[in-house]
Protein backbone atom coordinates (compact mmCIF):
# COMPACT_ATOMS: atom_id res chain seq x y z
CA UNK A 1 0.00 0.00 0.00
CA UNK A 2 2.82 2.50 0.94
CA UNK A 3 4.81 1.32 -2.09
CA UNK A 4 1.81 1.62 -4.21
CA UNK A 5 1.29 5.46 -3.00
CA UNK A 6 5.70 5.86 -3.53
CA UNK A 7 4.71 4.66 -6.91
CA UNK A 8 1.65 7.41 -7.65
CA UNK A 9 3.92 10.66 -5.95
CA UNK A 10 6.70 9.70 -8.73
CA UNK A 11 6.15 11.36 -11.87
CA UNK A 12 7.00 8.65 -14.26
CA UNK A 13 5.92 6.05 -11.67
CA UNK A 14 2.47 7.49 -12.13
CA UNK A 15 2.96 7.13 -15.88
CA UNK A 16 4.48 3.89 -15.72
CA UNK A 17 2.24 2.71 -13.16
CA UNK A 18 -0.68 3.81 -15.34
CA UNK A 19 -0.09 2.44 -18.56
CA UNK A 20 1.22 -1.35 -16.91
CA UNK A 21 -2.43 -1.33 -15.47
CA UNK A 22 -4.08 -0.86 -18.55
CA UNK A 23 -2.29 -3.05 -20.09
CA UNK A 24 -2.99 -5.82 -17.64
CA UNK A 25 -6.45 -4.93 -18.17
CA UNK A 26 -6.35 -5.31 -21.88
CA UNK A 27 -4.23 -8.65 -21.04
CA UNK A 28 -7.38 -10.31 -19.11
CA UNK A 29 -9.80 -8.74 -21.76
CA UNK A 30 -7.91 -10.54 -24.18
CA UNK A 31 -8.33 -13.77 -22.30
CA UNK A 32 -11.50 -13.79 -21.80
CA UNK A 33 -12.49 -13.19 -25.20
CA UNK A 34 -13.94 -9.98 -24.99
CA UNK A 35 -12.50 -8.15 -27.42
CA UNK A 36 -14.50 -6.18 -30.19
CA UNK A 37 -14.98 -8.95 -32.47
CA UNK A 38 -13.56 -12.66 -32.94
CA UNK A 39 -9.81 -12.40 -33.31
CA UNK A 40 -9.48 -15.40 -35.34
CA UNK A 41 -12.57 -14.47 -37.43
CA UNK A 42 -11.78 -13.79 -40.70
CA UNK A 43 -14.24 -10.98 -42.47
CA UNK A 44 -13.70 -11.91 -46.29
CA UNK A 45 -15.26 -9.08 -47.55
CA UNK A 46 -13.50 -6.63 -45.72
CA UNK A 47 -10.09 -7.95 -46.42
CA UNK A 48 -7.10 -5.16 -45.77
CA UNK A 49 -10.32 -2.62 -44.41
CA UNK A 50 -9.06 0.56 -42.93
CA UNK A 51 -9.80 1.20 -39.54
CA UNK A 52 -13.46 2.90 -39.18
CA UNK A 53 -16.40 2.65 -36.42
CA UNK A 54 -17.01 -1.25 -37.10
CA UNK A 55 -12.98 -2.37 -37.11
CA UNK A 56 -11.25 0.32 -34.64
CA UNK A 57 -7.61 -0.30 -35.80
CA UNK A 58 -8.40 -1.85 -39.26
CA UNK A 59 -8.46 -5.58 -40.36
CA UNK A 60 -5.35 -7.40 -41.66
CA UNK A 61 -4.89 -9.41 -45.04
CA UNK A 62 -7.46 -12.33 -44.17
CA UNK A 63 -10.48 -9.76 -42.90
CA UNK A 64 -9.43 -10.41 -39.17
CA UNK A 65 -10.02 -7.63 -37.02
CA UNK A 66 -6.83 -6.20 -36.01
CA UNK A 67 -8.07 -4.04 -32.23
CA UNK A 68 -9.14 -8.20 -31.71
CA UNK A 69 -5.56 -9.52 -31.93
CA UNK A 70 -3.89 -6.97 -30.30
CA UNK A 71 -5.82 -7.24 -27.22
CA UNK A 72 -5.05 -11.07 -27.61
CA UNK A 73 -1.78 -10.41 -28.75
CA UNK A 74 -0.96 -8.24 -25.63
CA UNK A 75 -2.22 -11.11 -23.29
CA UNK A 76 -0.18 -13.66 -25.23
CA UNK A 77 3.39 -11.11 -24.94
CA UNK A 78 2.43 -10.98 -21.14
CA UNK A 79 1.87 -14.75 -20.79
CA UNK A 80 5.05 -15.75 -21.92
CA UNK A 81 7.14 -11.80 -20.13
CA UNK A 82 5.47 -13.27 -16.55
CA UNK A 83 5.65 -16.96 -16.90
CA UNK A 84 9.53 -16.52 -18.41
CA UNK A 85 10.50 -13.41 -15.45
CA UNK A 86 9.18 -15.50 -12.83
CA UNK A 87 10.34 -18.93 -13.97
CA UNK A 88 13.91 -16.87 -13.99
CA UNK A 89 13.18 -15.09 -10.78
CA UNK A 90 12.68 -18.67 -8.86
CA UNK A 91 15.16 -20.25 -10.40
CA UNK A 92 17.63 -17.11 -9.69
CA UNK A 93 16.40 -16.92 -5.97
CA UNK A 94 17.29 -20.57 -5.41
CA UNK A 95 20.32 -20.66 -6.95
CA UNK A 96 21.65 -16.85 -5.78
CA UNK A 97 20.93 -18.19 -1.85
CA UNK A 98 22.58 -21.92 -2.55
CA UNK A 99 25.81 -19.70 -3.89
CA UNK A 100 25.63 -17.04 -0.79
CA UNK A 101 24.43 -19.62 1.99
CA UNK A 102 26.48 -22.72 1.13
CA UNK A 103 29.72 -21.21 -0.19
CA UNK A 104 32.89 -23.06 -1.21
CA UNK A 105 32.63 -25.55 -3.95
CA UNK A 106 28.69 -24.45 -4.43
CA UNK A 107 29.28 -20.71 -5.06
CA UNK A 108 32.11 -21.71 -7.21
CA UNK A 109 30.16 -23.86 -9.66
CA UNK A 110 26.81 -22.12 -9.86
CA UNK A 111 28.72 -18.96 -10.58
CA UNK A 112 31.21 -20.22 -13.25
CA UNK A 113 28.01 -21.55 -14.50
CA UNK A 114 26.34 -18.83 -14.52
CA UNK A 115 29.45 -16.93 -16.52
CA UNK A 116 29.00 -19.12 -19.37
CA UNK A 117 25.70 -18.60 -19.36
CA UNK A 118 26.50 -14.89 -19.67
CA UNK A 119 28.92 -15.65 -22.22
CA UNK A 120 26.69 -15.97 -24.92
CA UNK A 121 24.29 -12.74 -26.23
CA UNK A 122 21.27 -12.78 -24.58
CA UNK A 123 19.48 -13.43 -28.49
CA UNK A 124 21.92 -16.25 -29.55
CA UNK A 125 21.31 -17.90 -25.98
CA UNK A 126 17.36 -17.72 -26.56
CA UNK A 127 17.96 -19.01 -30.18
CA UNK A 128 20.18 -21.94 -29.55
CA UNK A 129 17.13 -23.20 -27.09
CA UNK A 130 14.74 -22.80 -29.85
CA UNK A 131 16.65 -24.83 -31.99
CA UNK A 132 17.04 -27.98 -29.08
CA UNK A 133 13.05 -27.33 -28.30
CA UNK A 134 11.81 -26.37 -31.60
CA UNK A 135 9.85 -23.18 -31.56
CA UNK A 136 6.51 -22.33 -29.94
CA UNK A 137 5.16 -20.25 -27.18
CA UNK A 138 6.35 -22.28 -24.09
CA UNK A 139 9.96 -22.70 -25.76
CA UNK A 140 10.39 -18.80 -25.89
CA UNK A 141 9.34 -18.64 -22.25
CA UNK A 142 12.11 -21.23 -21.66
CA UNK A 143 14.48 -19.56 -23.22
CA UNK A 144 13.61 -16.39 -22.14
CA UNK A 145 13.58 -17.73 -18.62
CA UNK A 146 17.24 -19.06 -19.14
CA UNK A 147 18.73 -15.70 -20.22
CA UNK A 148 17.29 -14.19 -17.12
CA UNK A 149 18.39 -16.30 -14.47
CA UNK A 150 21.94 -15.58 -14.37
CA UNK A 151 20.75 -12.20 -14.09
CA UNK A 152 18.58 -12.84 -10.82
CA UNK A 153 21.36 -15.20 -9.35
CA UNK A 154 24.01 -12.54 -9.43
CA UNK A 155 20.99 -9.40 -7.55
CA UNK A 156 20.37 -12.27 -5.28
CA UNK A 157 24.02 -13.52 -4.20
CA UNK A 158 25.46 -10.21 -3.65
CA UNK A 159 23.18 -9.12 -1.10
CA UNK A 160 22.75 -12.57 0.27
CA UNK A 161 26.74 -12.70 0.97
CA UNK A 162 26.76 -9.43 3.12
CA UNK A 163 23.17 -10.14 4.77
CA UNK A 164 24.64 -13.51 5.48
CA UNK A 165 27.44 -12.08 7.80
CA UNK A 166 24.99 -9.39 9.23
CA UNK A 167 24.23 -9.94 13.38
CA UNK A 168 20.07 -10.55 12.95
CA UNK A 169 21.25 -13.58 11.26
CA UNK A 170 23.58 -14.90 13.60
CA UNK A 171 21.17 -14.12 16.52
CA UNK A 172 18.17 -15.83 14.49
CA UNK A 173 21.05 -19.34 14.37
CA UNK A 174 21.38 -18.77 18.22
CA UNK A 175 17.74 -18.87 18.40
CA UNK A 176 17.87 -22.01 16.56
CA UNK A 177 16.00 -20.90 13.23
CA UNK A 178 15.90 -23.52 10.92
CA UNK A 179 18.25 -22.50 8.18
CA UNK A 180 15.37 -22.49 5.54
CA UNK A 181 13.34 -20.35 8.31
CA UNK A 182 16.42 -17.57 8.43
CA UNK A 183 16.61 -17.97 4.75
CA UNK A 184 12.65 -17.52 3.73
CA UNK A 185 12.52 -14.76 6.49
CA UNK A 186 15.87 -13.29 7.26
CA UNK A 187 17.32 -13.01 3.23
CA UNK A 188 14.56 -13.49 1.75
CA UNK A 189 12.14 -10.10 2.93
CA UNK A 190 15.59 -7.94 2.81
CA UNK A 191 15.85 -8.95 -1.00
CA UNK A 192 12.53 -8.21 -1.98
CA UNK A 193 13.74 -4.29 -2.64
CA UNK A 194 16.46 -5.12 -5.74
CA UNK A 195 14.46 -8.20 -6.60
CA UNK A 196 11.22 -5.80 -7.42
CA UNK A 197 12.82 -3.50 -9.48
CA UNK A 198 15.11 -6.47 -11.46
CA UNK A 199 11.85 -8.14 -12.20
CA UNK A 200 10.07 -4.53 -13.34
CA UNK A 201 12.92 -4.39 -15.69
CA UNK A 202 12.71 -7.97 -16.70
CA UNK A 203 9.61 -7.82 -17.68
CA UNK A 204 10.48 -4.44 -20.20
CA UNK A 205 12.70 -7.12 -21.44
CA UNK A 206 10.48 -10.22 -22.19
CA UNK A 207 8.03 -8.37 -24.09
CA UNK A 208 11.00 -7.09 -25.96
CA UNK A 209 12.55 -10.41 -26.41
CA UNK A 210 9.08 -12.16 -26.88
CA UNK A 211 8.15 -10.10 -29.61
CA UNK A 212 11.85 -10.03 -30.88
CA UNK A 213 11.66 -14.02 -31.61
CA UNK A 214 8.35 -13.86 -32.84
CA UNK A 215 8.66 -11.45 -35.30
CA UNK A 216 11.53 -14.07 -36.78
CA UNK A 217 9.11 -16.80 -36.54
CA UNK A 218 10.56 -18.55 -33.62
CA UNK A 219 7.67 -17.22 -31.00
CA UNK A 220 4.67 -17.60 -30.83
CA UNK A 221 3.04 -19.69 -34.12
CA UNK A 222 0.05 -18.44 -36.22
CA UNK A 223 -2.88 -18.45 -35.89
CA UNK A 224 -2.28 -17.47 -32.27
CA UNK A 225 -1.85 -13.51 -31.90
CA UNK A 226 1.19 -11.76 -30.72
CA UNK A 227 2.41 -8.47 -30.99
CA UNK A 228 5.81 -9.92 -33.11
CA UNK A 229 3.76 -11.63 -35.69
CA UNK A 230 1.57 -9.07 -36.30
CA UNK A 231 4.19 -7.13 -37.31
CA UNK A 232 6.06 -9.62 -39.28
CA UNK A 233 2.93 -9.91 -40.90
CA UNK A 234 2.74 -6.26 -41.41
CA UNK A 235 5.84 -5.70 -43.43
CA UNK A 236 5.02 -6.36 -47.14
CA UNK A 237 1.58 -4.76 -46.72
CA UNK A 238 2.83 -1.02 -44.86
CA UNK A 239 2.65 1.02 -47.69
CA UNK A 240 -0.96 -0.46 -48.08
CA UNK A 241 -2.13 -0.83 -44.95
CA UNK A 242 0.06 0.88 -42.76
CA UNK A 243 -2.68 0.13 -39.62
CA UNK A 244 -1.01 -2.88 -39.55
CA UNK A 245 2.52 -1.87 -38.55
CA UNK A 246 1.57 1.22 -36.64
CA UNK A 247 -1.16 -0.33 -33.99
CA UNK A 248 1.12 -3.07 -32.83
CA UNK A 249 4.23 -1.05 -33.07
CA UNK A 250 3.15 1.57 -31.03
CA UNK A 251 1.23 -0.78 -28.34
CA UNK A 252 4.73 -2.52 -28.33
CA UNK A 253 6.85 0.64 -27.77
CA UNK A 254 3.97 1.91 -24.68
CA UNK A 255 3.94 -1.50 -23.38
CA UNK A 256 7.93 -1.62 -22.82
CA UNK A 257 7.77 1.57 -21.75
CA UNK A 258 5.41 1.45 -18.91
CA UNK A 259 7.75 -1.43 -17.48
CA UNK A 260 10.86 0.84 -18.12
CA UNK A 261 9.07 3.54 -16.34
CA UNK A 262 8.09 1.66 -13.24
CA UNK A 263 11.32 0.10 -13.17
CA UNK A 264 13.12 3.22 -13.03
CA UNK A 265 10.49 4.63 -10.18
CA UNK A 266 10.62 1.65 -7.85
CA UNK A 267 14.78 2.04 -8.01
CA UNK A 268 14.54 5.30 -7.28
CA UNK A 269 11.89 4.67 -4.47
CA UNK A 270 13.54 1.22 -3.26
CA UNK A 271 16.92 2.88 -3.35
CA UNK A 272 17.67 5.93 -2.27
CA UNK A 273 21.35 5.73 -3.24
CA UNK A 274 20.62 6.27 -6.89
CA UNK A 275 17.32 8.80 -6.08
CA UNK A 276 19.07 11.49 -7.88
CA UNK A 277 21.38 9.91 -11.02
CA UNK A 278 18.30 8.09 -12.79
CA UNK A 279 16.69 9.53 -15.79
CA UNK B 1 44.61 -11.96 -5.58
CA UNK B 2 44.74 -9.18 -7.80
CA UNK B 3 41.42 -8.46 -9.82
CA UNK B 4 42.89 -8.42 -13.40
CA UNK B 5 45.04 -11.68 -12.78
CA UNK B 6 41.62 -13.28 -11.81
CA UNK B 7 39.74 -12.18 -14.71
CA UNK B 8 42.50 -13.27 -17.06
CA UNK B 9 42.65 -16.73 -15.17
CA UNK B 10 38.75 -17.37 -15.40
CA UNK B 11 38.61 -16.61 -18.95
CA UNK B 12 39.95 -19.73 -20.58
CA UNK B 13 37.65 -21.49 -17.98
CA UNK B 14 35.01 -19.87 -19.05
CA UNK B 15 35.47 -20.39 -22.45
CA UNK B 16 35.88 -24.03 -22.14
CA UNK B 17 32.40 -24.39 -20.41
CA UNK B 18 31.12 -22.43 -23.56
CA UNK B 19 32.49 -24.76 -25.50
CA UNK B 20 30.90 -27.65 -23.45
CA UNK B 21 27.63 -25.76 -23.70
CA UNK B 22 27.25 -25.02 -27.30
CA UNK B 23 28.33 -28.87 -27.80
CA UNK B 24 26.30 -30.25 -26.02
CA UNK B 25 23.17 -28.56 -26.77
CA UNK B 26 23.85 -29.36 -30.18
CA UNK B 27 23.74 -32.57 -29.90
CA UNK B 28 20.06 -32.33 -28.16
CA UNK B 29 19.03 -31.05 -30.96
CA UNK B 30 16.72 -33.82 -32.11
CA UNK B 31 17.42 -36.02 -35.09
CA UNK B 32 20.71 -37.47 -36.19
CA UNK B 33 23.02 -35.49 -38.27
CA UNK B 34 22.85 -37.83 -41.32
CA UNK B 35 18.88 -37.82 -41.73
CA UNK B 36 19.10 -33.61 -41.04
CA UNK B 37 21.81 -33.60 -43.88
CA UNK B 38 19.67 -36.21 -46.43
CA UNK B 39 16.48 -35.43 -45.50
CA UNK B 40 14.38 -37.89 -46.11
CA UNK B 41 16.89 -39.74 -48.46
CA UNK B 42 18.27 -40.66 -45.64
CA UNK B 43 15.71 -43.95 -45.53
CA UNK B 44 17.29 -45.32 -48.48
CA UNK B 45 21.13 -45.52 -46.51
CA UNK B 46 21.96 -49.07 -46.19
CA UNK B 47 23.38 -49.51 -42.51
CA UNK B 48 26.38 -49.86 -44.33
CA UNK B 49 26.18 -46.48 -45.90
CA UNK B 50 24.95 -45.15 -42.81
CA UNK B 51 28.64 -46.21 -40.62
CA UNK B 52 30.48 -44.83 -43.45
CA UNK B 53 28.87 -41.74 -43.37
CA UNK B 54 28.84 -41.75 -39.86
CA UNK B 55 32.69 -42.21 -39.72
CA UNK B 56 33.66 -39.77 -42.19
CA UNK B 57 31.43 -36.72 -40.08
CA UNK B 58 33.69 -38.56 -37.06
CA UNK B 59 29.99 -38.79 -34.97
CA UNK B 60 30.61 -42.85 -35.04
CA UNK B 61 32.54 -41.98 -31.69
CA UNK B 62 31.77 -41.54 -27.79
CA UNK B 63 30.76 -37.82 -27.71
CA UNK B 64 33.89 -37.42 -25.28
CA UNK B 65 36.22 -38.35 -28.52
CA UNK B 66 34.09 -36.15 -30.50
CA UNK B 67 34.00 -33.23 -28.65
CA UNK B 68 38.17 -33.11 -27.80
CA UNK B 69 38.64 -33.57 -31.46
CA UNK B 70 36.01 -30.68 -32.45
CA UNK B 71 37.82 -28.67 -29.66
CA UNK B 72 41.38 -29.57 -30.85
CA UNK B 73 40.52 -28.59 -34.35
CA UNK B 74 38.80 -25.51 -32.84
CA UNK B 75 41.98 -24.01 -30.85
CA UNK B 76 43.81 -24.81 -34.61
CA UNK B 77 41.17 -22.61 -36.57
CA UNK B 78 39.57 -25.62 -38.22
CA UNK B 79 35.25 -25.45 -37.20
CA UNK B 80 34.36 -28.09 -39.58
CA UNK B 81 32.68 -28.25 -42.68
CA UNK B 82 29.23 -26.32 -43.37
CA UNK B 83 26.76 -28.51 -45.13
CA UNK B 84 24.57 -26.03 -46.45
CA UNK B 85 27.71 -23.67 -47.89
CA UNK B 86 29.57 -26.72 -48.52
CA UNK B 87 33.09 -24.78 -46.99
CA UNK B 88 34.99 -24.30 -44.12
CA UNK B 89 33.17 -22.92 -41.29
CA UNK B 90 35.58 -20.15 -40.29
CA UNK B 91 35.62 -19.51 -44.45
CA UNK B 92 32.13 -18.54 -44.02
CA UNK B 93 32.14 -16.96 -40.79
CA UNK B 94 34.70 -14.78 -41.86
CA UNK B 95 33.12 -13.67 -44.85
CA UNK B 96 29.98 -12.52 -43.32
CA UNK B 97 32.13 -10.97 -40.10
CA UNK B 98 33.35 -7.68 -42.02
CA UNK B 99 29.62 -6.66 -42.49
CA UNK B 100 29.16 -7.27 -38.63
CA UNK B 101 32.10 -5.00 -37.53
CA UNK B 102 31.00 -2.37 -39.92
CA UNK B 103 27.47 -2.16 -38.56
CA UNK B 104 29.01 -2.61 -35.09
CA UNK B 105 31.19 0.29 -35.55
CA UNK B 106 28.84 2.53 -37.53
CA UNK B 107 26.23 1.92 -34.69
CA UNK B 108 28.48 2.73 -31.67
CA UNK B 109 30.13 6.10 -33.45
CA UNK B 110 26.57 6.78 -34.33
CA UNK B 111 24.96 6.27 -30.00
CA UNK B 112 28.44 8.08 -29.23
CA UNK B 113 27.70 10.99 -31.24
CA UNK B 114 24.46 11.46 -29.82
CA UNK B 115 24.40 10.23 -26.47
CA UNK B 116 27.38 11.54 -25.03
CA UNK B 117 26.42 15.48 -25.91
CA UNK B 118 22.69 14.94 -24.95
CA UNK B 119 23.83 13.33 -21.59
CA UNK B 120 25.99 15.91 -20.43
CA UNK B 121 23.81 18.57 -21.72
CA UNK B 122 21.24 17.24 -19.86
CA UNK B 123 22.86 16.94 -16.94
CA UNK B 124 23.93 20.66 -16.98
CA UNK B 125 20.38 21.75 -16.89
CA UNK B 126 19.04 19.23 -14.25
CA UNK B 127 15.46 18.91 -13.41
CA UNK B 128 15.07 21.93 -16.30
CA UNK B 129 12.72 21.31 -19.52
CA UNK B 130 15.50 20.29 -21.85
CA UNK B 131 16.46 17.81 -19.95
CA UNK B 132 13.33 16.68 -19.43
CA UNK B 133 13.00 16.77 -23.23
CA UNK B 134 16.06 14.59 -23.38
CA UNK B 135 15.40 11.98 -20.61
CA UNK B 136 12.08 11.32 -22.42
CA UNK B 137 13.51 10.96 -25.97
CA UNK B 138 15.97 8.40 -24.04
CA UNK B 139 13.23 6.75 -22.40
CA UNK B 140 11.48 6.41 -25.52
CA UNK B 141 15.21 5.40 -27.37
CA UNK B 142 15.03 2.28 -24.99
CA UNK B 143 11.50 1.14 -24.84
CA UNK B 144 11.28 0.96 -28.65
CA UNK B 145 12.79 -2.96 -30.17
CA UNK B 146 15.07 -2.52 -32.81
CA UNK B 147 12.27 -3.92 -35.37
CA UNK B 148 9.81 -1.13 -34.58
CA UNK B 149 11.84 1.27 -35.78
CA UNK B 150 13.16 -0.25 -38.35
CA UNK B 151 10.02 -0.64 -39.93
CA UNK B 152 8.72 2.66 -39.21
CA UNK B 153 11.98 4.13 -40.79
CA UNK B 154 11.43 2.01 -43.46
CA UNK B 155 7.68 3.24 -43.84
CA UNK B 156 8.28 6.89 -43.38
CA UNK B 157 10.80 7.06 -45.85
CA UNK B 158 8.61 4.80 -48.58
CA UNK B 159 5.44 6.61 -47.84
CA UNK B 160 6.88 10.76 -46.92
CA UNK B 161 9.56 10.92 -49.40
CA UNK B 162 8.99 8.13 -51.89
CA UNK B 163 12.35 6.36 -51.10
CA UNK B 164 12.87 2.47 -50.40
CA UNK B 165 16.36 1.56 -48.33
CA UNK B 166 19.19 0.27 -50.64
CA UNK B 167 18.77 -3.37 -50.72
CA UNK B 168 19.55 -6.47 -52.57
CA UNK B 169 22.88 -6.84 -54.09
CA UNK B 170 25.09 -5.66 -50.65
CA UNK B 171 28.31 -3.91 -51.89
CA UNK B 172 31.51 -4.19 -49.40
CA UNK B 173 32.63 -1.09 -48.42
CA UNK B 174 36.09 -1.69 -49.86
CA UNK B 175 34.24 -2.12 -53.40
CA UNK B 176 32.02 1.40 -53.28
CA UNK B 177 32.20 3.19 -50.14
CA UNK B 178 29.60 5.62 -50.89
CA UNK B 179 27.23 2.63 -52.16
CA UNK B 180 27.89 0.70 -48.99
CA UNK B 181 26.94 3.10 -46.68
CA UNK B 182 23.97 3.88 -48.42
CA UNK B 183 22.87 0.34 -47.42
CA UNK B 184 24.42 0.55 -44.05
CA UNK B 185 23.18 4.07 -42.68
CA UNK B 186 19.56 2.94 -41.72
CA UNK B 187 20.39 -0.62 -40.49
CA UNK B 188 23.18 1.21 -38.27
CA UNK B 189 20.93 4.05 -37.09
CA UNK B 190 18.37 1.51 -36.07
CA UNK B 191 20.94 -0.16 -34.06
CA UNK B 192 22.32 3.23 -32.97
CA UNK B 193 19.15 4.83 -31.79
CA UNK B 194 18.55 2.59 -28.70
CA UNK B 195 22.17 3.19 -28.42
CA UNK B 196 22.22 6.00 -28.38
CA UNK B 197 19.25 6.53 -25.75
CA UNK B 198 21.44 3.46 -23.54
CA UNK B 199 24.46 6.41 -23.81
CA UNK B 200 22.50 9.49 -23.28
CA UNK B 201 21.21 8.30 -19.93
CA UNK B 202 24.34 6.73 -18.41
CA UNK B 203 26.58 9.86 -19.38
CA UNK B 204 23.82 11.76 -17.72
CA UNK B 205 24.10 10.29 -14.47
CA UNK B 206 27.30 9.72 -14.35
CA UNK B 207 27.93 13.17 -14.73
CA UNK B 208 25.32 14.20 -12.58
CA UNK B 209 26.95 12.03 -9.91
CA UNK B 210 30.38 13.86 -10.49
CA UNK B 211 28.92 17.52 -10.73
CA UNK B 212 28.02 16.87 -7.06
CA UNK B 213 31.13 16.24 -5.82
CA UNK B 214 33.79 17.81 -3.42
CA UNK B 215 36.37 18.39 -6.30
CA UNK B 216 34.55 20.12 -8.78
CA UNK B 217 32.76 21.99 -5.96
CA UNK B 218 36.43 23.17 -4.96
CA UNK B 219 37.26 23.95 -8.49
CA UNK B 220 33.90 25.93 -8.75
CA UNK B 221 34.79 27.97 -6.08
CA UNK B 222 38.07 28.57 -7.17
CA UNK B 223 36.98 30.05 -10.13
CA UNK B 224 37.40 27.83 -13.06
CA UNK B 225 34.97 29.07 -15.85
CA UNK B 226 32.01 26.41 -15.98
CA UNK B 227 33.10 25.11 -19.47
CA UNK B 228 36.24 24.05 -17.96
CA UNK B 229 34.73 22.34 -15.10
CA UNK B 230 32.60 20.39 -17.12
CA UNK B 231 35.00 19.39 -20.10
CA UNK B 232 38.45 19.48 -17.68
CA UNK B 233 37.20 18.21 -14.57
CA UNK B 234 34.02 16.36 -14.76
CA UNK B 235 34.18 14.68 -18.07
CA UNK B 236 36.71 12.09 -18.20
CA UNK B 237 35.46 10.67 -14.86
CA UNK B 238 32.19 10.28 -16.23
CA UNK B 239 33.40 8.59 -19.27
CA UNK B 240 34.19 5.11 -17.09
CA UNK B 241 30.75 4.25 -16.87
CA UNK B 242 29.99 5.11 -20.58
CA UNK B 243 33.17 2.89 -21.44
CA UNK B 244 31.64 0.28 -19.70
CA UNK B 245 28.35 0.29 -21.51
CA UNK B 246 29.34 1.07 -24.89
CA UNK B 247 31.79 -1.87 -25.07
CA UNK B 248 29.15 -4.37 -23.65
CA UNK B 249 27.19 -3.19 -26.33
CA UNK B 250 29.14 -3.48 -28.74
CA UNK B 251 30.30 -6.85 -27.77
CA UNK B 252 26.75 -7.63 -28.18
CA UNK B 253 26.51 -6.01 -31.64
CA UNK B 254 29.68 -8.53 -32.73
CA UNK B 255 27.20 -11.25 -31.97
CA UNK B 256 25.50 -10.16 -35.30
CA UNK B 257 22.17 -8.03 -35.70
CA UNK B 258 19.56 -11.31 -36.47
CA UNK B 259 16.41 -9.08 -36.20
CA UNK B 260 17.78 -5.93 -38.40
CA UNK B 261 19.90 -8.17 -40.78
CA UNK B 262 16.70 -10.22 -41.31
CA UNK B 263 14.66 -6.79 -41.90
CA UNK B 264 18.05 -5.03 -44.08
CA UNK B 265 18.63 -8.31 -46.31
CA UNK B 266 22.03 -7.81 -44.68
CA UNK B 267 24.52 -10.87 -44.84
CA UNK B 268 25.85 -10.79 -41.40
CA UNK B 269 26.99 -13.07 -38.53
CA UNK B 270 23.37 -12.95 -37.43
CA UNK B 271 21.41 -13.74 -40.23
CA UNK B 272 24.03 -16.76 -40.85
CA UNK B 273 23.15 -17.99 -37.58
CA UNK B 274 19.66 -17.62 -37.89
CA UNK B 275 19.73 -19.38 -41.15
CA UNK B 276 21.85 -22.08 -39.59
CA UNK B 277 19.80 -23.32 -36.84
CA UNK B 278 17.04 -23.26 -39.08
CA UNK B 279 18.36 -25.20 -41.83
CA UNK B 280 19.85 -27.57 -39.22
CA UNK B 281 23.25 -27.15 -40.23
CA UNK B 282 24.90 -27.81 -36.68
CA UNK B 283 29.08 -27.59 -37.40
CA UNK B 284 27.84 -23.59 -38.67
CA UNK B 285 26.00 -23.23 -35.70
CA UNK B 286 28.73 -24.82 -33.47
CA UNK B 287 31.46 -23.01 -34.87
CA UNK B 288 29.63 -19.43 -35.17
CA UNK B 289 27.96 -19.86 -31.46
CA UNK B 290 31.84 -20.20 -30.46
CA UNK B 291 32.63 -17.58 -32.46
CA UNK B 292 30.49 -14.97 -30.87
CA UNK B 293 30.92 -16.23 -27.74
CA UNK B 294 34.66 -15.65 -28.08
CA UNK B 295 33.94 -12.33 -29.03
CA UNK B 296 31.90 -11.43 -26.83
CA UNK B 297 34.26 -12.47 -24.34
CA UNK B 298 37.26 -10.74 -25.22
CA UNK B 299 35.82 -7.19 -25.87
CA UNK B 300 33.97 -7.93 -22.29
CA UNK B 301 37.58 -8.51 -21.29
CA UNK B 302 39.24 -5.47 -22.74
CA UNK B 303 36.04 -3.67 -21.20
CA UNK B 304 37.22 -4.98 -17.83
CA UNK B 305 41.10 -4.15 -18.62
CA UNK B 306 39.92 -0.14 -19.66
CA UNK B 307 37.97 0.02 -16.68
CA UNK B 308 40.78 -0.57 -14.26
CA UNK B 309 43.14 1.42 -16.31
CA UNK B 310 40.66 4.42 -15.74
CA UNK B 311 39.63 3.42 -12.46
CA UNK B 312 42.52 2.97 -10.03
CA UNK B 313 40.21 1.57 -7.02
CA UNK B 314 39.65 -1.61 -9.08
CA UNK B 315 43.33 -2.27 -10.06
CA UNK B 316 44.15 -2.68 -6.16
CA UNK B 317 41.10 -3.87 -4.63
CA UNK B 318 39.43 -6.87 -5.15
CA UNK B 319 35.97 -7.67 -6.64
Amino acid sequence: MQLLRAIFSHSSGRIGGAIVGLYIIIAILGLLGITPHDPLMQFRVDRLHAPDATYWMGTDLFGRDVASRLMLGISQSFIVAFASVALAAVAGIVLGLAAAWFGGWWDGTIMRFMDVLLAFPAILLALLIIAIVGPGTWTSVMAIAIVYTPIFTRVVRGPALSLKTRDFVDAARTFGSSRNYILTRHLMLNLVAPLTVQVTLALAWGLLTEAGLSFLGLGTQPPASSLGLMLADSRNLMEMAPWLLIFPGIAIMIGILGFNLLGDALRDILDPKTRRSVA
Amino acid sequence: MNYLARRLMTFPLVMLGVSILVFVSIRLVPGDAITAMLGTEAGLLTPDQRAALEAYFGIDQGWFTQYWRWLAGAVQGDLGVSVTFGKPVLDVILERFPLTLELALLSMVIALAIGLPAGIFAATRNEKPSDLAVRIFAMIGQSTPNFVFALLAIYVLSVGFGVLPAMGEFTPFLENPLRNLGQMILPALTLGFAFAAAVTRISRSAMLDILSDDYIRTARAKGVPARKVIWRHALPNALIPVVTLSGVEFGYLLGGAVIVEQIFALPGLGRMVLDAILQRDYALVQGSVLFIALNFMIVNLLVDLAYAVLDPRIRLGGK
